[in-house]
C-alpha cells in the first residue's frame, strides 16, 4: 500500500477536473460543452475536454471554475479566447479573416451546381438537334472534329 | 495552350508558395493576446513566505516576469542568462512559480540560484491561464505602468536577449516616469 | 557489411532509376523499340535492387545490429520480432525506403500487366515513374540514409516508443504507404498521356484497376489508422481531423472521384480532361501528405522528427513533380479530345455530379487542413480550424453526395428519363420518412433520424439498382459481373459507414465520476462499478489502476480492467483505457487521478455501433478488390482493339 500513495503522490497534478470543483451535473454538461469547443493549446487538434495535457486539465478546471461562479457558456469561452486569442476556438469565429475559410466549400458546391445545371440544359437543347437530323449530327461531329 | 489549361498551375504555385514560406515558420509560436495591456489582476502568495502579490508590484519599475518551475529542464537552461540580467541591470525581475511544490522550488533555486525579487507562487495555474502561457519558460516585459510590452516563448538565448529583450528593457529604462 | 551492401544497392536502384527515367523516353521520342524496351527490365531491377536494400535493412533490425544508427535509435535487442520487423518504417529513414520499394514495386507491374498497351504510351509512363524513383531514392541518398553508421557503436538500443508498440500500428503504414504511392502509377499514366496526346479508352481502362487497388490500400490504411487512435488513446475519439489524417483522407476523396471519373473515360470517352488532372492532383496530394508529416509545417503529433533540410526537399520534389505534370497540362490539355455531351439525367451525368461533390468536398477538407498556415502567411493571425468547422462544412457536402448516390447508379448511360425510375424513387421516399420516423421515436435526435433515413435511402437505392441490373431474377442475379459485386459492397459499405458515424455522434454517452472501491456509474441500461485499485512498478512505468465490472440487469456483461502508467523518464502519463469491443455497444472505461481515500475519477463511455465504422470502411476496400476480379477489366488482346475513339495526335 506504501507503493501505492507513493504513486499516487506522483500524479498531484490538477485533480482531474469534476473531483475539485464542486457542480452539478447541469453544470458539468455545460462545462463538457465548452471544454468540446476550447482546443488545448499545446496539443495537435484535439479539444481540452479529450486532452490529457498538463494545460488541458489546468484550463478544463478553470472552465469549471467559471462555470460554478455563474459564467454563461459565451461567457467561459470568451474568457478564454481573451487569453488565448483565436487559436484557442475549434471553430474558428467568422469574421473578416475567415470569411474565405467559411463560405468556400458552399460556394464551390453552387458553383459546381449551377455549371452542372447549365450544362446539361444547354445539352438537353442540343439534343433537340439531333431529333431533328441524324445526318446533320454526324456533318456537326466531323467539323467540330476537325476545328481544334 | 489555352488559358483555362494554366488554372491549376498557378493554383498550384500559389499553394507551394505558400508551403514553403510554412517552412519558416514556427507553428507552435503563439503572439500574446496581452501586449500593450495591462498584466492580468492577480493576488497570489509569495513563494518565500505567505505574504500576497498582487499587481502594485509593478508600479514604477520596469520588471521581467519570468515563468520557471523546477520540473521545467529547459529552464534550467535558461537560468544563468537570468542570472546576469539580474546582475548587470536594474530591473525588477519577478519569477512565477508554475504548477510546483514549494520544497521543489525553494531547493531548486537554492541549487540553480536565485535571480528574482519576487517570486509568485502559482501552483493552480490561475495567472498562467490569465497569461495565456502555454508552457515554461515563458517571459514578459512590464513597464512601469504595469502594461505588458513584450513576449518571449521559449528559452532566452544571450542572442534572444542581445537583439530582442534587452533593447526594449533599455527603452523602457529610459523614460522615466 | 549487412549495411554497407544495403546501402550500394541503393545507390545502383539510384543509378538505374536515371537510366529508366531517360532511355525509354528517347526510345519513345525516335520510336526505338529496344530502348523503350529498356525501361521493362529497368523498372524490374530498380525494385531488385531496392527489395534487396529492404531486406539488408530488416536484417540490420533483426541481427540488433546497434552500429547502424537507424537501429540504435528506433530498435532494441529484446524487442518481440514484430516490432522489430515494424521497427524498419516505424521511423523516418525506413518508412521513405518502404514508400520507394513501393514505388518501384508498382513500377515493376507495369512490364507485366501492360502488355497489351501502346509501346509508347508504355514506355513513357515507365520513364516517368523512374523519374519519381530518382527524385525519392535522391531524398534518401543525400537526406535521409537509413544505413549511416554509429561510433561509438552503444550496447543496446533506445527502442521504440512504447506508444507505438501496437500491431494496428505495425501495418497501418504499409497499408497507408500501398495507397499512397499507388496513385504514382495513374500520375504516370497521366503524364504519359499529356505526352503523347491522347487520353482514351484504352487508358482510362487499364488503369482503372490500379486505382482501384491504391485506392483500396488507401482505405485499410486509413481505417487501421482511426481503429489504432480510438483502441489506443483511449478517449473514445475515432477521428480528431487532425492535419495528419485530413492528409490522408485528402488523396482518398480525389481517388474515390478518380475511381469514377474514370469510369466515364472508359465508357463514354468524355471527362478525359478532368481525369487527367484528377490523377495529377490524386497523387500530387499524396505528396503533400509525405510533405507535411514529415516536414513539421503543421502541428502534429504525429509527425515524424522535424528536419528543414528534408522538408526542403521533400518540397522540391513536390514542385517538380506536380509543377512539371501541371505545366505539361497547361501546354497540352487541349489535345485531349473530350466527348463533350452531358445530359443530367443520366449515368455520366450522376458521375459528373459525383465527382463535382468529391472534389468540393476534397477542396473543403483542404481549406479546413491548410487555412491557419495561408493565414499565417497572409497576416500572421493564428486560428485553429478543428471538428465543429468539418462537422458544419463537410458533413453536409457528404450528405448531398449520399442523396445522389442512392439514385445515380439506377441511371443509363447517355440519356435517360425520370419517368423510368419513379416508383424506385417513391419507394425510396418511403423508406427514407419511415426509417426516419422510427429512428426518431426511439433515438429522439433529428439529425440522428435524417441521417439513418439517408443511409436507409442509399442502402435501398444501391438494392434496387442490383435487382434492376438482374432483373429480379435469381439468374440474372448470378450473372452480374464482379464490377457490380464490387459497386453493390462499396455503396453499401458506406451506408453502413455512415449510419454507424451517425450513430457515434449523436448517441455516444460518456459519464464522469468519483469512484471508491465498490462505487457505481450508470449509463442506461449498463452499470459500472469500480473495483479494488491497486498499483506498482512494472518494467520502466509506475502504475495503479483496477476493474471496472459492467452489469446490464444484474448480469455481467464486461470486465474493464483500466490502469494509469507514469513514465519517469519521458515524464509522461498515460492512461490504459479497459475495452469491450463488440458489433453492438462498445463498453469502455479509463481511471483518472485520485485516491483509495476519496475516490478515482473514473469516466466510462457507451458508444453504440462504433466498429461498424471500421467494418463499413473495410467492406468498402474489400468492394474494391471484388471489383478487381471483373474481366470486363481485362483488356483484349492489342491486335483486336478497335482504333480508340476521338483520337488526336499530339502535334
Amino acid at each position: 500500500m506504501r507503493h501505492l500513495l507513493l504513486t499516487l503522490t506522483l500524479f498531484v497534478t490538477a485533480l482531474a477536473a469534476s473531483a475539485t470543483a464542486q457542480i452539478s451535473d447541469a453544470e458539468e454538461d455545460r462545462a463538457r460543452d465548452i471544454g468540446h469547443q476550447l482546443r488545448c493549446v499545446v496539443c495537435q487538434n484535439q479539444s481540452i475536454e479529450e486532452s490529457e495535457a498538463d494545460l488541458a486539465l489546468d484550463m478544463k478546471v478553470i472552465v469549471r471554475e467559471r462555470v460554478a461562479a455563474g459564467d454563461t457558456n459565451a461567457e467561459v469561452v470568451a474568457y478564454m479566447r481573451d487569453r488565448y486569442g483565436d487559436y484557442v476556438l475549434l471553430k474558428p469565429p467568422v469574421q473578416s479573416n475567415t470569411y474565405v475559410l467559411w463560405f468556400l466549400p458552399a460556394g464551390l458546391v453552387l458553383f459546381g451546381l449551377g455549371w452542372f445545371a447549365l450544362r446539361s440544359k444547354r445539352q438537353s437543347k442540343a439534343d433537340i438537334v439531333t431529333e431533328i437530323s441524324d445526318t446533320d449530327q454526324a456533318l456537326l461531329d466531323k467539323l467540330m472534329a476537325d476545328d481544334t | 495552350m489555352k488559358l483555362r489549361g494554366l488554372i491549376p498551375l498557378f493554383g498550384f504555385a500559389a499553394l507551394f508558395a505558400a508551403l514553403a514560406y510554412g517552412l519558416t515558420r514556427d507553428p507552435r509560436i503563439l503572439p500574446s493576446e496581452l501586449i500593450e495591456k495591462p498584466f492580468p489582476t492577480f493576488a497570489l502568495d509569495n513563494l518565500a513566505n505567505d505574504a500576497v502579490l498582487e499587481n502594485e508590484i509593478f508600479e514604477g519599475r520596469v520588471s521581467l516576469v519570468n515563468i520557471f518551475g523546477s520540473w521545467c529542464v529547459s529552464c534550467t537552461v535558461e537560468h544563468p542568462q537570468l542570472m546576469e540580467i539580474s546582475q548587470s541591470l536594474d530591473i525588477q525581475m519577478v519569477g512565477v512559480d508554475w504548477r510546483d511544490t514549494r520544497e521543489n522550488a525553494v531547493r531548486w533555486l537554492s541549487e540553480n540560484g536565485d535571480p528574482y525579487d519576487a517570486v509568485i507562487f502559482d501552483p493552480d495555474s490561475h495567472l498562467i491561464v490569465d497569461l495565456g502561457v502555454v508552457g515554461a519558460p515563458e517571459t514578459f516585459i512590464v513597464d512601469q505602468n504595469g502594461d505588458i510590452r513584450y513576449k518571449h516563448v521559449g528559452i532566452i538565448t544571450p542572442d534572444d536577449w542581445k537583439n530582442d529583450l534587452h533593447p526594449i528593457v533599455e527603452s523602457l529604462l529610459a523614460v522615466q516616469p | 557489411m549487412t549495411a554497407e551492401i544495403g546501402h550500394i544497392a541503393l545507390v545502383l536502384a539510384f543509378c538505374v532509376a536515371i537510366a529508366q527515367a531517360s532511355l525509354p523516353w528517347i526510345g519513345a521520342r525516335r520510336n526505338d523499340g529496344r530502348l523503350m524496351e529498356f525501361g521493362d527490365r529497368a523498372a524490374m531491377g530498380q525494385f531488385l535492387l531496392i527489395a534487396f536494400s529492404f531486406v539488408a535493412l530488416t536484417l540490420v533490425f533483426l541481427e540488433s545490429d546497434f552500429s547502424v544508427k537507424l537501429a540504435a535509435l528506433h530498435s532494441h535487442s529484446e524487442k518481440p520480432l514484430l516490432y522489430k520487423i515494424s521497427g524498419v518504417w516505424g521511423n523516418h529513414e525506413g518508412s521513405i525506403l518502404l514508400w520507394v520499394l513501393m514505388m518501384a514495386g508498382y513500377g515493376a507491374m507495369v512490364p507485366f500487366l501492360g502488355k497489351s498497351l501502346p509501346t509508347g504510351l508504355k514506355a513513357r509512363a515507365i520513364a516517368i515513374q523512374g523519374l519519381l524513383g530518382v527524385g525519392f531514392l535522391a531524398f534518401i541518398l543525400f537526406t535521409s540514409n537509413p544505413f549511416e553508421r554509429l561510433n561509438p557503436v552503444p550496447i543496446d538500443g533506445n527502442g521504440l516508443n512504447p506508444m507505438l508498440q501496437d500491431p494496428g500500428l505495425a501495418f497501418h503504414p504499409p497499408f497507408l504507404y500501398l495507397g499512397y504511392v499507388g496513385f504514382s502509377l495513374p500520375f504516370s499514366f497521366a503524364v504519359a498521356a499529356l505526352l503523347e496526346g491522347r487520353v482514351d479508352a484504352v487508358w482510362a481502362k487499364w488503369l482503372r484497376p490500379w486505382v482501384l487497388i491504391a485506392w483500396s490500400f488507401l482505405t485499410i490504411g486509413i481505417a487501421l489508422g482511426s481503429f489504432w487512435a480510438y483502441y489506443e488513446l483511449g478517449w473514445g475519439g475515432w477521428w480528431m481531423w487532425d492535419p495528419v489524417e485530413n492528409v490522408s483522407f485528402m488523396p482518398w476523396l480525389a481517388g474515390t472521384a478518380l475511381l469514377h471519373s474514370i469510369l466515364v473515360l472508359g465508357t463514354r470517352h468524355s471527362m478525359a480532361n478532368w481525369t487527367v488532372l484528377l490523377a495529377i492532383t490524386t497523387f500530387a496530394l499524396s505528396l503533400i501528405g509525405t510533405f507535411v508529416v514529415r516536414s513539421g509545417i503543421l502541428v502534429s503529433v504525429h509527425a515524424f522528427a522535424v528536419d528543414p533540410e528534408r522538408g526542403v526537399f521533400l518540397l522540391l520534389l513536390l514542385g517538380l513533380a506536380t509543377g512539371g505534370a501541371l505545366t505539361l497540362y497547361a501546354l497540352r490539355s487541349h489535345t485531349l479530345r473530350d466527348n463533350a455531351a452531358l445530359s443530367a439525367t443520366s449515368r455520366d451525368g450522376a458521375l459528373v455530379l459525383n465527382n463535382l461533390l468529391l472534389v468540393a468536398a476534397t477542396a473543403t477538407v483542404f481549406l479546413g487542413t491548410f487555412y491557419p498556415l495561408l493565414i499565417d502567411a497572409a497576416n500572421g493571425s493564428k486560428i485553429s480550424v478543428g471538428a465543429p468547422y468539418f462537422d458544419l462544412t463537410f458533413a453536409p457536402i457528404m450528405s448531398l453526395l449520399i442523396l445522389f448516390m442512392g439514385v445515380g447508379p439506377m441511371l443509363k448511360w447517355r440519356k435517360d428519363t425520370l419517368q423510368r425510375f419513379k416508383r424506385p424513387l417513391i419507394i425510396m421516399c418511403i423508406a427514407l420518412t419511415i426509417v426516419a420516423a422510427l429512428t426518431y421515436v426511439i433515438g429522439k435526435s433529428v439529425l440522428g433520424a435524417l441521417s439513418i433515413g439517408l443511409a436507409a435511402w442509399l442502402a435501398l437505392g444501391t438494392i434496387i439498382t442490383l435487382g434492376r441490373k438482374a432483373r429480379w431474377t435469381w439468374v440474372g442475379l448470378k450473372a452480374q459481373p464482379a464490377s457490380t459485386w464490387g459497386f453493390v459492397g462499396a455503396h453499401l459499405g458506406l451506408a453502413i459507414f455512415a449510419a454507424a458515424v451517425t450513430s457515434m455522434t449523436v448517441w455516444a454517452k460518456t459519464d464522469i465520476g468519483t469512484l471508491r472501491t465498490g462505487d457505481s456509474l450508470v449509463i442506461a441500461p449498463y452499470t459500472f462499478t469500480l473495483g479494488e485499485v491497486g498499483g506498482g512498478q512494472r518494467e520502466n512505468y509506475q502504475y495503479f489502476g483496477g476493474t471496472v465490472t459492467v452489469t446490464k440487469n444484474g448480469e455481467e456483461v464486461a470486465l474493464l480492467g483500466t490502469e494509469r502508467r507514469f513514465y519517469p523518464v519521458r515524464n509522461q502519463v498515460t492512461t490504459e483505457a479497459g475495452m469491450h469491443l463488440s458489433f453492438g455497444q462498445t463498453l469502455f472505461a479509463s481511471i483518472g487521478e485520485g485516491d483509495p481515500e476519496s475516490g478515482f475519477v473514473v469516466q466510462v463511455y457507451k458508444h453504440p455501433f462504433v466498429v461498424w465504422i471500421w467494418l463499413g470502411s473495410l467492406i468498402m476496400a474489400l468492394a474494391g478488390f471484388v471489383s478487381l476480379a471483373d474481366r470486363r477489366l481485362r483488356l483484349p488482346k492489342r491486335e483486336s482493339l478497335s482504333a480508340p475513339a476521338n483520337l488526336v495526335p499530339a502535334e
